[in-house]
């Protein structure tokens, strides 16, 4: 059991390092949000899976499994706050005007967007 | 398995010092916005491996839950207060 929680930490650093990558090298603020927003949310998910299972294997008391109902909580939480971090700071990039990036520098959308009002 | 876990810490302290760059020199206020909220995610993270060496999750957790409700308020706060109508950025 030690052995599989050790493959899903590693497996979570992985993700995180993929992430790390992407936000270091792409181009543009919302490149850098597709790569952040979705190995940020896989990563702490396998970590936190890796850590249930370890204090289940190591400490099957009633505050082992105290500890991982609240790292499962810890888990769920995330996966639905960090999604929506996302999206808020994504639609406020958005609503003050940051183009997105294109090759040939020309902008694929027309601001203001067609049926809004700013 | 607590050198393995000192390995995962020091790995994502690595991890951090590389998204700081990014997180001080970014073009624009919301790669810094980004930068600081994907700090906070791995600093969760090393919270609970820092539990798991000194052997005192049962105080760590309750840290560590803290820090992500706390980092997911920062981040909402942030991309509320750094709504620039009509900024322009190229």
């Amino acid at each position: 059991m030690t052995i599989i929680a050790a493959i899903f930490m590693i497996a979570g650093l992985f993700f995180f390092m993929a992430a790390t990558i992407g936000f270091l090298r792409f181009p543009d603020f919302y490149c850098r949000m597709h790569a952040t927003g979705k190995g940020d949310t896989l990563g702490s998910l396998l970590f936190l899976i890796g850590f249930v299972l370890y204090t289940l294997h190591h400490d099957f008391s009633w505050m082992g499994f105290v500890q991982s109902a609240k790292l499962i909580f810890i888990a769920i939480f995330w996966l639905l706050a960090s999604p929506t971090a996302t999206h808020a700071l994504l639609r406020s990039a958005f609503e003050s005007e940051l183009i997105p990036w294109t090759k040939d520098g020309k902008p694929v959308i027309q601001w203001p967007p067609k049926g809004r009002e700013y | 398995m607590e050198k393995f876990f000192l390995a995962m810490a020091i790995a994502l302290g690595i991890l951090i010092l590389l998204i700081l760059y990014r997180a001080v020199f970014g073009p624009t206020v919301f790669d810094r916005i980004i930068g600081s909220g994907f700090i906070g995610t791995k600093t969760i993270v090393l919270l609970l491996l820092m539990g798991f060496i000194y052997k005192r999750v049962d105080m760590f957790i309750d840290l560590a839950l803290a820090y992500s409700i706390l980092n997911f308020i920062g981040t909402l706060a942030f991309s509320k207060y750094f709504l620039r109508k009509g900024a322009k950025y190229k």
